[in-house]
């Protein structure tokens, strides 16, 4: 078991052709992923990578019966494309594109929702079942099979993460990397309760940063809600207010979003948190009583 | 991106949110010129820089006389102005704006930006104008009314009835406050800003809503549908390191301690800030070189870290995934031949193809490069460095 993609899920690339999508595509068709085609506009009917390519998302459901679509198309065209998805009936959007207009995503995201497609990211790295399906730009060997579920708003700390899980001698069960835009998919929220409900997710992951209060909600979530042990690390304890670090989300302004208060909340919440980040996985070992 | 003061009110009169009238000035003889056009017999000059708390610092003065707008603009154009939010090291003032003086009877507070629980913008006024709205949050929150804007329905005439009833404000001026706010939503949606702020917003002796301040920022990544707020972007206003390295596709902001770190990815960057803190150092700067890491990017990070003269160690984190380590750790070694680094660098590089890049690293045999085990090891390493004891 995982959480919402495995072994059998069917997916499509919007921005297939492009030098990000094919480059990505290839890799996770060698991960093992049912890549079954791919979405360019104007290039319909050709073949790529050894898949279809087709014109409008509708055309590759209809021929492929793919539920899930992981998208690479520039900035500008995100909003497009998510829309485009959830019209055409699909299940899960992936959008790895990084540097889409906040308004353009909340007009994205209302939509999805109102088609019932739920989405991951943007600016993201996508999501990964472990030897099984990898819909997204992580490198694949760094996560081995095993009881952890894990949600992050980062992309290398969630290879750092799972690379210090694995080398515990435990490993992953899914890896959901959610983004840290101001506007996001899925999130803690939402992931925290299908690892709950998952037999193989035995302990879950879950790594914050400054800004926003998505992590409040997680605890909040979780108290109420969880009872498989998680652990948790937020980036940025040392960031200066009022400055962005690098992702368009992570800001802390005024007082609020800070680390120390989501790190507040989550130990209120019975999380294990830790303060350094190079102890995530002996936490993981521990909280597991292995 | 943020813009001055009198940036943002020229986008206001362009939606038809009231404004007093008033020009800009870069020189005193500019700034007398630009108080007689406007005519009357009040003026103020006001200091623009892209900070808060000007008037406390000294920035804003009444004139009651053409000579004492000379008088404040020899004054203000040129200082060094120290706000709360400059940091004590304050922003020099190039420009000043003038503006006719207004009959003020009672100040609000009006601002806008993204309310992220609930993924729409909201709208917030208080009647503690000329307050810092935090402080009023934080002491009285009870003083600010908030609607959040489902923007699929856009700003409708109760969204803004609630605020102005809220704000107690009498019935007759109900409907003036409702277009003024219903003005500022097309301002703030239209543009992509991330925030919008006034404060105050003015009601003058004959029932008029002014806005006296306005503060205006955008989102970055929606500038390209707005060249003409790109070219509003003002460099003296922003830190020139952040700048330079935003050119070279980094991200970079300048901390206070002396572990310069260069990293690839936001998180991981801000990580390993954290671990320096905690193996009881202090980071220099947040610098995430993104995915690529390649000896280019590798030498303008060493280059833009090196610029700061606190920094004493540097600490290179990554983590490689698609890039491999042994490419990275031969574009360290490309990168200290491109740029002379003067301290010790620690480094720690973990992921595909690790063992090969440790070799690579230990086979170069340069002084000052000090390979790490693993994350612990390289922030420990890198922080006894940077006290010299390593």
């Amino acid at each position: 078991m995982s959480i919402l993609v495995n072994k059998d899920t069917k997916v499509i690339v919007q921005g297939f052709t492009g030098k990000e999508g094919t480059f990505h595509a290839s890799q996770c068709i060698d991960y093992g992923t049912q890549i079954v085609g791919g979405v360019t506009p104007g290039k319909g009917g050709q073949e790529h990578l050894g898949r279809p390519v087709f014109n409008t998302v509708a055309e590759a459901v209809e021929a492929t019966g793919a539920t899930v679509s992981m998208i690479f198309v520039p900035p500008a065209f995100v909003a497009d494309a998510v829309m485009e998805a959830a019209e055409a009936g699909i299940e899960l959007a992936v959008i790895i594109t990084e540097g889409a207009p906040v308004r353009d995503m909340m007009y994205a995201k209302m939509y999805a929702t109102k088609k019932g497609m739920s989405t991951i990211g943007p600016n993201c790295p996508g999501i990964i079942t472990a030897e099984e399906c990898k819909i997204g730009i992580m490198p694949g060997f760094i996560f081995k099979k095993g009881p952890v579920g894990l949600i992050s708003k980062s992309g290398t700390l969630t290879y750092e993460a799972s690379n210090q899980v694995v080398k515990e001698g435990l490993g992953i069960t899914t890896a959901v990397g959610i983004g840290g835009d101001p506007i996001i998919g899925l999130s803690y929220k939402q992931l925290l309760p299908m690892f709950e409900a998952d037999p193989e997710t035995e302990a879950i992951v879950m790594i914050g940063e400054i800004g926003g209060d998505l992590e409040i909600q997680a605890a909040e979530f979780i108290k109420e809600n969880i009872t498989k042990p998680v652990v948790a690390f937020i980036a940025g304890q040392t960031a200066p207010k009022g400055k962005r670090m690098g992702h368009a989300g992570a800001i802390i302004s005024g007082s609020s979003g800070t680390a120390a208060e989501k790190m507040e909340a989550l130990e209120k919440a019975g999380v294990k948190v830790v303060v350094s980040p190079a102890d995530i996985g002996k936490a993981v070992k521990e909280v597991l009583g292995r | 991106m943020n813009i001055h003061e009198y940036q943002a009110k020229e986008i206001f009169r362009k939606y038809n949110v009231p404004v007093p009238r008033g020009k800009v000035a870069f020189t005193v003889d500019e700034a007398v010129e630009a108080a007689k056009e406007l005519g009357g017999d009040l003026w103020v000059v006001k200091a623009q820089i892209h900070a808060g708390g000007r008037g406390l610092g000294g920035g804003v003065k009444l004139a009651k006389s053409l000579d004492e707008v000379r008088h404040w603009a020899d004054e203000i154009l040129g200082m060094t102005l120290v706000t709360h939010q400059t940091g004590p090291e304050g922003k020099v003032v190039h420009k000043v704006y003038i503006e006719e003086g207004a009959d003020i009877a009672k100040e609000y507070y009006l601002g806008m930006l993204l309310d992220r629980a609930a993924e729409m913008p909201v709208m917030m006024a208080s009647t503690e104008g000329g307050m810092e709205i935090e402080k009023v949050a934080a002491e009285t929150p009870e003083k600010i009314v908030k609607v959040t804007i489902d923007p699929t329905i856009g700003f409708q005439g109760f969204h803004g009835r609630k605020l102005a009833f809220g704000l107690g404000l009498p019935k007759e001026e109900v409907g003036t406050f409702v277009k003024f706010a219903a003005a500022l939503y097309n301002a703030y949606m239209d543009n992509d800003a991330e925030l919008v702020e006034i404060n105050p917003l003015i009601k003058t002796g004959d029932g008029r809503f002014l806005a006296l301040d306005a503060k205006m920022g955008f989102d970055d990544n929606a500038l390209y549908r707005h060249p003409d707020i790109s070219e509003m972007r003002d460099l003296d206003e922003e830190e020139p390191t952040e700048v330079e390295a935003k050119a070279h596709g980094l991200s970079y902001v300048k901390l206070d301690g002396n572990v310069g770190c260069m990293v690839n990815g936001a998180g991981l960057a801000m990580a390993t800030m954290d671990i320096i803190k905690h193996e009881g150092g202090e980071p220099a700067n947040f610098l995430d070189v993104g995915g690529g890491a390649n000896p280019e990017t590798v030498a303008k990070g060493f280059e833009i870290i090196l610029k700061d003269p606190n920094v004493k160690a540097i600490f290179v984190n990554i983590f490689g995934g698609i890039v491999r380590c042994d490419r990275v750790a031969n574009g360290i070694l490309e990168a200290t031949k491109i740029t002379d680094v003067t301290v010790p660098v620690v480094v720690r590089l973990d992921g595909t193809n690790a063992e090969e890049a440790a070799e690579i690293l230990k086979n170069a045999n340069i002084q000052n490069i000090i390979p790490a085990e693993n994350l612990a090891d390289g922030a420990r390493k890198a922080v006894a460095a940077a006290k010299g004891e390593l």
